[in-house]
């Protein structure tokens, strides 16, 4: 154990650098999530493939309540645009969801065993990738069959999606650190999620709202999943100003959540 | 000249009483007083906060082992804390050289879902081992459990003994630098607990430095040579354990003797020959031992048990009054007994200690009860070793 890191650079260059070294603490705990969370149940595993299914199912009955009442008619491509979307954007909730009770609940933890407690947050929200890659193959395998086709902009999707999983880990620490001070945080989340729906390009594009459409996309989610429905489906250039907002957002965002958990976490075990 | 292996130096730690905030009214203003202060600035105590440490500075060499005691509430747990990192100090440092590992809270990790193989891997893992280690080391853990047959079933289908040994038996094979221990080995049933006692003697053989926490005396005792005593968060006593234990005991003594309110009590025992009061006997001598209480209400049927244990209090010997052929003892109030035995000093060489019982002989009921009332030494003799003098004879010896 060093000396107490004195400035908060160095607090939080410590705690990564710990993180670093139990990184098999990091591979073991998100395991033990995805491990848990399908023990006891007849389907097991089939739950990792139907939960998204369902999602983008849902998505798929709401947008064509939106054509029917709106009568305009139902592209394919809209369809296959809400099925890219809803499935990080299920991703993005759970992830945020257990990441934020994740140092909470493992709160015995916290208090008796010591490790780095970076690896609770960034632990729950990693085990929300299982679900999301196995959503992503069967959406790959529904757009082949859809014949929508391929451009080089798709290349622009691994940038995407590492943007996305940064982003709802920053949050997720950031909101561990938050509600095992104050529990009010967890349930700040919990409405915040439920009604980030509406205020999210999930089920309808930004260019819905028209002038106002920039409403929408200061939400640093939208520019990212706009960019993935332009890149897969349409085949378009994402639009870089409000890419490099979101990827910008994100760097801030992790730098803050890493040095503000690492600032709270000495005081993690006389708190909680 | 080697590195220390674990260095404590000037350390505090403050606790609040009561709710962390009790409002958000509270709280509002906290926030920003630490935002506008820092952290740095807590030397003060304002009227909730506390002291649980105090200003402790210790330092343990490479293959030492370490015990440290004191009562309920004396700050050992916080100390352990501090030292494996789950709390920081509010001041001073501590420096450890290399691996820590705790057999604290040894079963923390356990998933109750996972069975018994998972959660192998889970708690290593969560102790500080790397996969690798784990996977190594798996077949010695699961031998040293003894739960080769449940090792797939869910730990949530263990009994609290079988969780606990697996628990103990993952965090006996981390392997650490310092090695800190607090009462686990109260775990399991008798073989199992001697297995731990044996592991940790072969911990401590291997050259791993032990922090022993507890307030089992005799397990400090008989494994550690060189102790703490924390009183009220603060050092009392750094040296030899007897001397600690002493100190200990004496300060026992002390409140002991500040608490004197009841119905009845012990009030002196004292250890003499037949010229007056002495601690010091030797082999084959006589020792008259005195024993006196006062009464102030009425107590029938009583009875005057004394022990003597050994300096790591193990029970050596008891004999009491009803045994040695004494009526019923009763008091009235007001009135004081005096009893005295007389002893043959048959004991090796060593200290030993007297711990005096007063008790209603039928019922056992015990009406006062001083552990370490009285300390005594016995003078080295050169054909005696041991805790007892079998009275050697040698009859013979030859070379055929």
């Amino acid at each position: 154990m060093k000396p107490l890191p004195s400035s908060s650079i160095q607090a939080m260059v410590h705690s990564l650098r710990e993180l670093f070294a139990r990184r098999d603490l990091l591979y073991i705990l998100t395991w033990r999530e995805i491990k848990v969370r399908y023990k006891q149940s007849v389907m097991g595993m089939l739950w990792a493939v139907l939960m998204p299914l369902i999602i983008v199912c849902s998505g798929l009955v709401v947008r064509y309540a939106f054509s029917q009442v709106s009568g305009k008619p139902l592209e394919l491509s809209d369809l296959a645009s809400v099925a890219v979307k809803s499935a990080p954007w299920a991703f993005f909730v759970a992830a945020l969801r257990f990441g934020t009770s994740s140092l909470v609940s493992n709160s015995n933890l916290v208090t008796k065993v010591y490790m780095p407690r970076l690896a609770f947050p960034i632990s729950a929200a990693l085990a929300q990738l299982l679900d999301f890659a196995i959503a992503s193959v069967v959406i790959g395998v529904i757009l082949v069959l859809a014949h929508t086709g391929l451009s080089l902009h798709i290349l622009w999707v691994p940038a995407l999606i590492a943007c996305l999983i940064l982003m709802a880990t920053a949050f997720a620490v950031i909101f561990s650190a938050g509600s095992l001070f104050l529990r009010d945080v967890k349930y700040l989340v919990d409405v915040f999620l439920t009604f980030a729906i509406f205020f999210t390009p999930v089920f309808y594009d930004s260019s819905l709202f028209g002038h106002w459409a920039p409403l929408v996309l200061v939400n640093p989610v939208s520019p990212l999943l706009e960019a993935l429905s332009a890149t897969v489906i349409h085949h378009q250039a994402p639009s870089l100003p409000w890419l490099a907002y979101s990827f910008g957002f994100t760097g801030l965002l992790c730098f803050v959540s890493l040095v503000l958990f690492a600032r709270l976490e000495p005081l993690f075990a006389e708190s909680v | 000249m080697s590195e220390l292996a674990l260095q404590v130096e000037g350390v505090s730690k403050k606790f609040r009483r009561g709710e962390l905030f009790d409002s958000l009214r509270d709280l509002i203003p906290a926030a920003a007083r630490r935002l506008l202060r820092g952290r740095r600035d807590d030397e003060k105590l304002d009227a909730r906060e506390f002291w649980a440490l105090r200003d402790v500075s210790f330092s343990l060499e490479p293959g030492e082992a370490f015990g440290i005691i004191g009562g309920n509430g004396a700050g050992k747990s916080t100390m352990l804390k501090l030292l494996t990192g789950i709390m920081r100090p509010t001041h001073g440092s501590i420096r450890v050289a290399g691996r820590l590992s705790a057999l604290i809270e040894v079963s923390a990790g356990f998933h109750p879902d996972l069975t018994g193989r998972e959660n192998i891997f889970l708690n290593g893992a969560i102790l500080g081992m790397t996969r690798q280690e784990i996977l190594q080391r798996f077949d010695a853990i699961v031998a040293f459990s003894g739960l080769e047959e449940f090792i797939d079933t869910p730990v949530k289908r263990y009994s609290s003994g079988m969780f606990a040994r697996l628990g103990f038996s993952v965090a006996a094979h981390v392997d650490p630098d310092v090695l800190l221990v607090d009462e686990v080995l109260s775990v399991g049933d008798y073989l199992f607990q001697q297995k731990c006692i044996e592991r940790m003697r072969t911990v401590i053989a291997n050259g791993a430095t032990v922090v022993f926490v507890s307030h089992n005396l005799r397990e400090v005792a008989t494994l550690c040579r060189r102790s703490l005593l924390l009183e009220r968060g603060q050092v009392q006593k750094i040296g030899p354990t007897s001397d600690v234990i002493q100190l200990y005991l004496d300060r026992a003594q002390q409140k002991r003797n500040l608490e004197r309110d009841r119905d009845i009590a012990i009030t002196h025992v004292t250890t003499h020959d037949s010229s007056g009061p002495r601690t010091e006997f030797e082999l084959d001598g006589k020792m008259y031992l005195t024993v006196e209480a006062e009464a102030r209400t009425r107590h029938e049927d009583m009875s005057v048990l004394i022990q003597i244990v050994d300096q790591h209090h193990y029970p050596v010997f008891d004999t009491c009054t009803q045994r040695l052929g004494a009526e019923p003892i009763t008091l009235e109030a007001g009135q004081t007994l005096r009893c005295t035995f007389e002893l043959d000093v048959t004991l090796a060489q060593g200290t030993f200690h007297v711990n005096a019982f007063l008790h209603r002989y039928i019922t056992n009921r015990p009406y006062d009860t001083w552990n370490v009332a009285a300390t005594f030494f016995v003078a080295p003799t050169p054909d005696v070793r041991g805790v007892v003098s079998l009275h050697p004879r040698l009859m013979s010896c030859e070379v055929t």
